[in-house]
């Protein structure tokens, strides 16, 4: 089994982490660049199918230079083999279709077909959710999206899956498709290992991913536009048909609840407290 | 769906040093070995005193099995050894050195989430070459059986699995021995209750304090009048940097006083005889508490069943018998049997006769007699009976008895080095509280020191454990304060008054009448079992990675 996962590199939006300026702005400098957090289910869900069916799992990016440290976190957190880099200047500024034209292009590059992709459901800037179809479009593969759960049959070359109907958790449905396929995980997947052969297969593989993590570089490609045979017309912005006409912040909700502000240290401050709530817990 | 069900040559629950003896052995005869271990790391779930023994006359030593084990695992060899008789603030303190060094090659203080986690990492490479492995967060519930014969084990995390062996090493509350028939919670006379306080101590200050160089150590066993007369002991292990102290008490004796474990514990941490070693500064790193067997009446004699063998505590293979406190060492010597045992079995392709080998070799290689010495059988018991006991401690307390004791001083400090003398120790009242304190009051002398110890109250305690908290594990199936009021004294995170524990005594008013009960939350639970004895209950271990994880134990 060859496997795939597409990944993006996307501010980290934790608490702590990110950083904002005074009206409201990003600031990408002070902010570090993550995976995808979507994304981690996609690789589990190809990692399991590596436990359970045996094979590789190869992580594609496509972006700037400073990817790299993003391809090493998605080794050593989730267990990848190997890291390719789709990245040169002529690549940058590209909107979701010139992105999915050009990712599409570096899994035709790879020296084997992939037997799946896997791509997570959404990122966490974008928020579009439109490359990984548009990457299965350019390969005119079955797509399976908003999967739960999946199982491989090696020999009749068919993946089996669980997935969320209309994303929506109260109306899940199976559906089989050929390989090779192209499969968004939702958030949603939890890989399950019920064999202890399984669990100790995961232990393994996850200690040699670890340890290769750190010599990350040897297993990593890059591949630039000419790598790839793209015309520079039809990538990164030139390439992209979506014209941003504006970006409104989003509002503040306004704050209807009237407030009154007690000095719980002052002496009357805590009678103060009990004599407000009263009403309340006596049910008024 | 039996055919899909994987397969393991064998199959050993719980990675305590009894599981990875038996694993490592089982490895070293290329057997493919599964172990099962439920914690988040092995060594999270146990609690020792702890003290871990190599014997000159076992077949099987924990160095022997693991090479760097004492290099790497244990915390210092313990060169001094001392009891001290407790009357008031009154000591009397005899060298046991002689009845620790005997059948001794070395004893080393441990503390068990360092030492099994090295264990566990040995056990997974070493049965990781023979197809198996270990795999920790897995939960063992039970037994699986063919047409009533026993073929594996059930868990919560996997599918079943099958195996030639089954070693059972899931500790005091083995859930596979009691699904076999083999072991139960129904005595309290069969079980100890042992609480601990892991103590954080600059290494420089134990080697000061204790007068020890920096790789000696010293174990301090305390019994007398402070524990509210209630029967058993405290003891003080060093550790590299840490002590490890704590109360081991007869579970019958703590249920009908209805002492709170805790307050026993803090008796001894706040005794004066404390303060030469603890200093002015209390920093307490853990609490923890376990059920100890007590192998004289609770070692199973014949401990295996289908192809199920029980080993260690799962066995009752723990060995309390007055000073001499050992478990650890047997655990292993059992596993490592138990593993033989099956080598053996198979090289005659007779698997099937694995447990009734491994009991063999038990009685053999005179393990049995140290557990369950005929010595106590004869005299122990004896003195167990009501009017000898009634007698003794009349006699012991007279005139002519403390007459006795100070004419004796010598002969007594022999007498408790002796093994022999020791292992006849009857379980009452005379040698854990009577005799000690006479002689305390009879030889003792005043200690001056004071001790500013004030050591954490439970809810401190409780709160500063670690858990992840998992669904409720234990069932209350008689909430009647009558059926299961005990717990909530005994339960060593559960007091009278305490809103915080496990278990809570209410008063309940319904239709004008009042109901006395008791409410349960497992929240704060430390997997101990104690209830399981002294309550009705359901009792299971949580699931895998769940529960109370003990950073020390």
């Amino acid at each position: 089994m060859r496997t795939v996962v597409l990944t993006k590199g996307v501010p980290d939006f934790r608490e702590g982490q990110v950083s904002f300026d005074e009206e409201g702005h990003l600031e990408r400098g002070k902010t570090p660049t993550v995976m995808n957090p979507n994304d981690k289910h996609a690789l589990r869900a190809a990692f399991q199918t590596k436990v359970r069916n045996g094979g590789q799992v190869s992580l594609m990016s496509m972006g700037p230079p400073g990817y790299e440290e993003v391809l090493q976190e998605g080794m050593r957190d989730v267990y990848a083999d190997d890291l390719y880099l789709l990245s040169d200047r002529e690549m940058g500024a590209a909107d979701t279709w010139a992105t999915a034209m050009t990712v599409a292009s570096g899994l035709q590059k790879l020296d084997e077909e992939p037997d799946l992709v896997f791509a997570g459901f959404k990122t966490a800037d974008g928020e579009t959710g439109h490359t990984g179809p548009q990457t299965c479009w350019c390969l005119d593969w079955p797509i399976i999206t908003h999967v739960l759960s999946l199982d491989i049959d090696e020999d009749e070359r068919t993946v089996r899956a669980k997935r969320l109907v209309d994303g929506d958790i109260s109306e899940i449905e199976t559906v089989e498709a050929p390989m090779p396929c192209f499969i968004v995980a939702d958030p949603e997947f939890e890989p399950t290992y019920r064999r202890a052969s399984h669990r100790l297969k995961h232990k393994d593989l996850r200690d040699e991913t670890q340890a290769r993590a750190a010599d990350y570089e040897d297993h990593l490609t890059v591949w630039d536009h000419t790598d790839l045979n793209l015309d520079p017309d039809y990538i990164g912005l030139d390439g992209s048909p979506t014209i941003v006409a504006g970006v409104d912040p989003i509002p503040k909700a306004p704050s209807e609840r009237e407030a009154t502000v007690i000095d719980a240290g002052a002496d009357e401050g805590m009678e103060q407290v009990l004599d407000e709530l009263a009403p309340y817990a006596a049910g008024d | 769906m039996t055919d899909s069900y994987e397969e393991y040559e064998a199959v050993v629950v719980g990675c305590g040093p009894g599981g990875a003896a038996a694993a490592a052995n089982l490895a070293r005869n290329g057997v493919e070995t599964l172990v099962l271990e439920r914690g988040v790391d092995a060594g999270s779930k146990n609690v020792s005193g702890g003290l871990i023994y190599a014997e000159e006359s076992a077949p099987y030593t924990i160095d022997g099995l693991f090479p760097d084990f004492r290099e790497e695992a244990t915390e210092r060899p313990v060169t001094e050894n001392y009891i001290h008789n407790v009357a008031g603030e009154k000591v009397k303190t005899f060298d046991i050195g002689d009845l620790h060094h005997h059948d001794t090659a070395w004893a080393d203080s441990v503390l068990r989430r360092k030492m099994d986690s090295w264990l566990a990492q040995q056990v997974h490479e070493r049965t990781r070459e023979t197809g198996g492995g270990l795999l920790t967060e897995v939960h063992v519930t039970g037994l699986l059986r063919e047409r009533g014969e026993i073929v594996g084990v059930t868990t919560e995390e996997l599918d079943p699995i099958k195996a030639d062996l089954i070693v059972a090493a899931d500790g005091v509350n083995s859930e596979l021995a009691r699904d076999a028939g083999l072991m139960d919670w129904e005595e309290p006379e069969e079980w100890f209750q042992g609480v601990k306080a892991v103590v954080d101590v600059d290494p420089a200050a134990i080697n000061e304090r204790f007068d020890v160089d920096a790789d000696d150590g010293a174990a301090h066993l305390f019994s007398g009048d402070l524990f509210d007369g209630v029967r058993g002991g405290g003891f003080l292990y060093t550790n590299e940097s840490s002590l490890s102290i704590g109360t081991v008490f007869h579970l019958d004796s703590l249920a009908e006083e209805e002492a709170e474990p805790h307050e026993l514990l803090d008796s001894l941490l706040t005794h004066p005889l404390m303060a030469q070693w603890l200093g002015d500064e209390y920093d307490e790193r853990e609490y923890s508490a376990k059920l100890v067997p007590d192998s004289k009446k609770a070692a199973h004699p014949s401990p295996h069943e289908d192809r199920l063998v029980l080993v260690g505590d799962a066995a009752g293979q723990m060995q309390a018998q007055g000073p001499i406190i050992k478990g650890m060492n047997h655990a292993v010597t059992a596993g490592a049997l138990a593993a033989e045992a099956f080598a053996d079995a198979r090289s005659r392709s007779e698997p099937h006769r694995a447990g009734e080998l491994y009991e063999k070799k038990l009685h053999d290689e005179g393990v049995m007699d140290k557990l369950r010495p005929t010595r106590y059988e004869v005299f122990g018991r004896l003195g167990e009976l009501g009017p000898v006991d009634d007698l003794s401690n009349s006699v012991a307390e007279s005139a002519v008895g403390r007459f006795g004791v100070r004419a004796a001083s010598g002969l007594l400090e022999r007498a408790y080095s002796s093994p022999t003398l020791v292992s006849m120790i009857p379980d009452t009242k005379l040698p854990y509280v009577t005799l000690p304190t006479v002689i305390a009051e009879e030889l003792g002398e005043r200690v001056e020191d004071e001790n500013t110890v004030s050591p954490p109250d439970l809810a401190d305690r409780i709160g500063d454990l670690t858990y992840d908290v998992g669904d409720p594990h234990i069932e209350l199936l008689d909430k009647s304060f009558e059926a299961s009021g005990t717990a909530v004294t005994a339960c060593p995170v559960s007091a009278k008054d305490f809103g915080g524990g496990c278990y809570r005594d209410e008063r309940v008013q319904t239709n004008g009448t009042e109901e006395h009960l008791v409410s349960l939350d497992t929240q704060p639970c430390v997997e101990c079992g104690t209830c399981a004895v002294v309550a009705d209950t359901e009792w299971e271990h949580p699931a895998g990675g769940k529960g109370v994880e003990f950073k020390q134990g």
